[in-house]
């Protein structure tokens, strides 16, 4: 009997059929793929994407020049120089991040005590040359004042875990 | 004067409008063949396919196309040149003249010849020569496994391909196309010769080197098989000459067995819809078939694919046109199918 069934199935190319109706059907359910440029998955508050420096709702820059980041980072793609302010306060004068260099482990964020550093959310910042991945200062702190309210958001949110 | 201009000069300007009238439409349901296929197989993944390009991606054919047309188009140091041009055009120019004596509805026929179907068959086996001299003349490892493997597969399907068509000439009593679908008037073939006309459309997958049979170009063993060495125009015309060969195997299909430009039935508003749309409408459906099998199927080691072909098919069809054959005379069925 299993000699006839099977005899049968082949004859009347019953796995070619079973096959075919599989895939009919899989082609009217919904699509999976996001429309990505106009659509885009949710994001965890821990995702580490494109960094920046934050600063304080006076609007005076966190960093502190501690150098902490740089110390820790296995890459060394940050690079710090820093000297006195007039005022007295230890700022940095040089902040540069070597983006092609960086792994984004996280590391620096971690070790930031006044939390000055953070990989925000921004993934999409591929550029042309390699140049424009040497981020300095001025666009790390753009960065900063870009994406505030989603860093902000993101490290309320991941506080309780921290 | 007016001898020469209605003799010689006007016949020929309508020859080449008719011939355009046949190409231009032609070249564009490739194009947009291309893209079906993309957004089909794309539906069956659960992806969207093309659609960025023009509204639902309607433009990405033509997109592809400029690029294609734009591009350097490459002939590498070891090629026999003048082959190596050669072989596109003459997949392509071979893929275009099947078309000649295809009927799209009673009378709508380029030439019509009462040896029609001999002549598809003709046109469809020197297919095999473009792939081949693409293959020879590359002077690569994989374009010249892929024309071998191309060439020998496609002989073996014709091979089945010839009875099946014998079957279907027993049936209609004729080898004129229009008139093989007139004698369907009545009844397609594709009921009381329902196993043939599945066999038939398998091996035209395999005629077309079409999934699940494209071991011609076998992309993970053979990179992109015959045409790996190809690039910009030249290559395009081996896409073009690959998907109007599809078209024109689903014609073929359509022809002899769903009953070319014929409605299903004899309702008003079946024929109230002129033949070429009903013609056109099969040929959709039959290539959505193509599509979709690509869609499903692996792709057949070569062994299995000669097994098949040799020893499935081939004693499958010899048997057909005998049965056929002694059923029909025996019992004079030739007036009765008509």
């Amino acid at each position: 009997m299993g000699f006839m069934d099977r005899s049968a199935r082949t004859i009347f190319l019953g796995e070619l059929v079973s096959g075919m109706a599989l895939t009919l059907r899989y082609m009217f359910r919904p699509k999976i793929t996001l429309n990505y440029p106009f659509e885009k998955g949710p994001l965890s508050p821990r995702f580490r994407g494109e960094h920046a420096l934050r600063r304080y709702p006076s609007g005076e820059e966190r960093c502190i020049a501690c150098k902490l980041c740089e110390a820790i980072c296995p890459a060394q793609a940050i690079t710090i120089e820093a000297e006195p302010r007039e005022d007295g306060s230890r700022r940095t004068t040089r902040y540069d991040i070597d983006m092609v260099k960086c792994v984004y482990c996280g590391l620096c964020e971690e070790s930031c005590p006044v939390d000055a550093i953070v990989e925000g959310p921004n993934f999409e910042f591929a550029t042309e040359t390699r140049e424009e991945l040497y981020y300095d200062k001025g666009k790390l702190l753009d960065n900063g004042d870009r994406w505030e309210t989603e860093i902000a958001e993101r490290l309320r949110a991941n506080a309780a875990y921290r | 004067m007016a001898e020469l201009w209605f003799g010689y000069v006007w016949p020929l300007i309508w020859i080449v409008i008719k011939i355009v009238l046949i190409v231009a439409p032609l070249l564009l349901s490739v194009a947009y063949l291309t893209l079906a296929e993309r957004k089909v197989i794309g539906a069956m993944h659960l992806r969207r396919g093309p659609n960025v390009v023009g509204p639902w991606g309607l433009l990405q054919p033509i997109a592809d196309g400029m690029k294609l047309f734009f591009k350097e188009t490459v002939i590498p140091t070891g090629t026999n040149r003048a082959v190596f041009i050669l072989a596109p055009c003459v997949t392509f120019v071979l893929a275009l003249i099947a078309w000649a004596v295809i009927p799209f509805g009673p009378g709508l026929v380029l030439a019509d010849i009462n040896v029609g179907i001999l002549y598809l068959f003709a046109i469809s086996s020197l297919g095999v020569y473009g792939i081949l001299m693409a293959g020879w003349a590359s002077n690569s490892r994989y374009a010249f496994l892929g024309a071998l493997r191309s060439a020998a597969q496609m002989v073996s399907y014709e091979v089945a391909m010839g009875f099946i068509i014998i079957t279907v000439l027993i049936c209609a009593g004729s080898l004129n196309l229009s008139a093989i679908v007139a004698a369907q008037k009545n009844l397609w073939f594709v009921v009381p010769l329902f196993p043939m006309a599945v066999i038939f459309f398998i091996s035209t997958l395999a005629e077309t080197n079409r999934h699940p049979f494209d071991l011609p170009e076998a992309e993970n063993e053979l990179v992109a098989g015959f045409n790996v060495e190809y690039s910009a125009m030249i290559f395009a015309l081996f896409f073009l000459g690959e998907y109007a060969n599809m078209i024109l195997m689903a014609g073929i299909t359509t022809i002899l067995f769903l009953g070319g430009w014929l409605p299903p039935a004899d309702w008003a508003l079946f024929t109230w819809i002129p033949g070429p749309v009903w013609f056109a409408l099969k040929m959709a459906l039959l290539l959505f078939v193509f599509l979709w099998v690509r869609a499903t199927f692996p792709r057949y080691r070569y062994d299995q694919l000669m097994r098949l072909g040799w020893k499935v098919f081939l004693p499958i069809s010899l048997a057909a046109v005998v049965v056929v054959g002694g059923v029909v005379v025996a019992f004079d069925l030739q007036p009765v199918l008509r």
